[in-house]
């Protein structure tokens, strides 16, 4: 495969991933094509989960005791970590059940009484080719606060139509939330650029970071951005904790979210305050296990250098694209080269719905995503029901890129189409 | 492979040729029921008639968008259910639920689900059992409905 660079040592990358070397349907070895859904986990990720819980199991923020102290130190440890692979302050960094929970949290800030409530009339602008996860949250917004939903649509080669956007960003826009990636077409939208329009108009700023964050390197204030959310479990980590980012002045004028102990300062029958961010939006003892595993997976993605993550996935990526593109009767959404897209490959199989598509893949132990992963309103707009999705990452090999096209030519032979 | 323990011959004549497709009137009721996982969508009528005064369906049509799975199993369901009394279509496709809950293993009665008999593999992976379910589940509720307004 020399036609496509070779930028990490996969063999060794893959030794550290015990879900790989396990056989499935068939006896055949797993080819996992799957991670814009959930990546694998490193035994780097897993130790360090399972030392928190075997060396430092106390609740963190309390009690006294030498197992506290040290969760807490595991805590805040990992908040540093992930605040410096973003180029973040530490207080900027905010943990969540993951990045559903963050664009959430921010979209109850914006509908909550406080200085940044979103007034009937206002805007909000997102895009057609959100993930469920970034596009209800404020549909919500708009029913609670009488504010009005307006979008960006998207081209046909699944590229965000930004010819309008100076129209479509007004004095009344409050926040402009847009993907980083898209999960489906891999499509990386402009967000420094989308940032700045918005930012004069005095609006402010989300990415949906869930599928950019694991797979390039990332630098808040490099986009310009507002808030920034992903999850971990897409980049190596641990389920059950994520990340908002937000700029320090707006996390302290944002009212809590979920309420409870932790994030109080004064409880009295009358009434409470809260701390000051980031405790003020974590609730409840902290998930610190899932913290320690994050940091871990922060780690081993620094190690391997977020760039070369980044180039290789990109030649995985030219390598399906070119490969898929030879299949007569697949047609690929999205993007067809490589420039400002990343590692998500969508693609219809003329004639062969997706959930038979996968259905045979998987026969061939090849897990892949199908239906219209959590983003109907994209595919509707590029004119299909629902697709199969590979997607790539740091594991993945050139063998699985060119077994995956050659798992959808049986699926064509099975079904009579190819 | 077992590929073809879920692809069997008879799924994959009748996705080929479905039986009864297409929407036709005149009807009684119409439901549209969609599967949120991946978005197939059906959309189904039912029209019923007093024979002797038992409700008897005369017709069932519908349009799917969907795999191989749900529509071969809303052209089997179709077959199953039109010109039988509404209690025993209803029997069928309680028959049809229990083998699609049996993991893989129920030991279908050919007898009452004929061509049915065939999505037994279905059942073995979970992913796929709403697929199969999806025209069953809209058939029972426009009947549903239908049995309401003639009450």
């Amino acid at each position: 495969m020399s036609a496509y660079p070779e930028h990490l040592d996969v063999e060794a990358v893959r030794a550290d991933f015990p879900a790989l070397a396990r056989k499935v349907r068939n006896d055949k070895p797993l080819i996992y094509l799957d991670s814009g859904a959930t990546s694998q986990k490193p035994i780097q990720v897993l130790d360090a989960e399972r030392s928190c819980y075997e060396l430092h199991n106390g609740a963190a923020h309390r009690g006294t005791h030498l197992l506290g102290e040290e969760a807490t130190d595991v805590y805040e440890g990992a908040r540093a970590k992930v605040a410096a692979f973003l180029g973040a302050g530490v207080g900027e960094i905010v943990f969540t059940k993951n990045a559903t929970e963050a664009i959430n949290l921010v979209a109850y800030a914006l509908s909550a009484p406080g200085q940044l409530q979103v007034r009937p009339g206002d805007e909000i602008l997102i895009t057609e080719m959100e993930h469920h996860a970034n596009l209800v949250p404020w549909q919500q917004l708009c029913e609670r606060t009488g504010a009005t939903l307006r979008w960006l649509s998207v081209t046909p080669e699944g590229r965000l139509d930004l010819d309008h956007l100076d129209s479509m960003i007004t004095g009344r826009t409050r926040i402009v939330a847009v993907t980083h990636q898209s999960n489906v077409t891999g499509t990386v939208p402009p967000v420094a650029e989308i940032a700045r329009a918005a930012h004069e108009k005095g609006a402010l700023v989300l990415a949906d970071a869930a599928q950019s964050v694991p797979h390039q390197p990332v630098d808040v204030a490099a986009l310009g951005v507002d808030f920034l959310a992903f999850s971990a479990h897409k980049m190596l980590g641990p389920y059950g904790i994520g990340v908002l980012f937000g700029r320090a002045e707006l996390l302290e004028a944002m009212p809590p979210f979920l309420t409870g102990g932790s994030m109080i300062e004064v409880v009295r029958m009358e009434g409470s305050t809260f701390l000051p961010p980031p405790q003020r939006f974590e609730p409840g003892v902290p998930a610190v296990a899932q913290a320690a595993g994050l940091a871990a997976a922060v780690d081993y993605l620094n190690a391997l250098g977020m760039g070369n993550v980044a180039a290789h996935e990109e030649s995985l990526t030219a390598h399906a694209l070119d490969g898929l593109r030879e299949i007569n009767g697949v047609r690929i959404l999205g993007p067809d080269t490589t420039k400002d897209r990343g590692g998500a490959v969508s693609f219809e199989v003329e004639g062969v719905h997706p959930h038979d598509v996968g259905q045979v893949l998987d026969e061939l132990g090849i897990a892949v995503r199908t239906g219209h992963h959590c983003a109907w309103p994209l595919h509707r707009a590029l004119g299909v029901q629902a697709s199969t999705r590979a997607s790539f990452y740091v594991y993945n090999t050139h063998d699985e890129v060119a077994a995956l096209a050659d798992g959808i030519r049986y699926a064509q032979r099975f079904f009579g189409t190819g | 492979m077992q590929l073809e323990s879920m692809y069997q011959d008879i799924i994959l004549d009748h996705y080929r040729n479905p039986h009864h497709k297409g929407l036709r009137d005149p009807f009684d009721t119409e439901v549209h029921h969609v599967n949120p996982v991946c978005g197939d969508e059906v959309t189904l009528r039912v029209t019923l008639k007093d024979v002797g005064g038992e409700a008897v369906v005369e017709d069932v049509s519908y349009d799917t968008l969907g795999c191989s799975i749900s529509q071969a199993s809303a052209s089997v369901m179709s077959d199953l259910v039109i010109g039988k009394p509404v209690g025993e279509a209803m029997t069928i496709s309680q028959a049809f639920l229990e083998l699609m809950q049996s993991k893989g293993e129920g030991q279908p009665d050919e007898d009452v689900l004929e061509d049915a008999v065939a999505f037994a593999g279905v059942s073995k992976y979970p992913a796929r059992i709403k697929c199969a379910l999806l025209g069953w589940m809209a058939w029972k509720d426009a009947t549903a409905r239908a049995m309401e307004g003639t009450q």
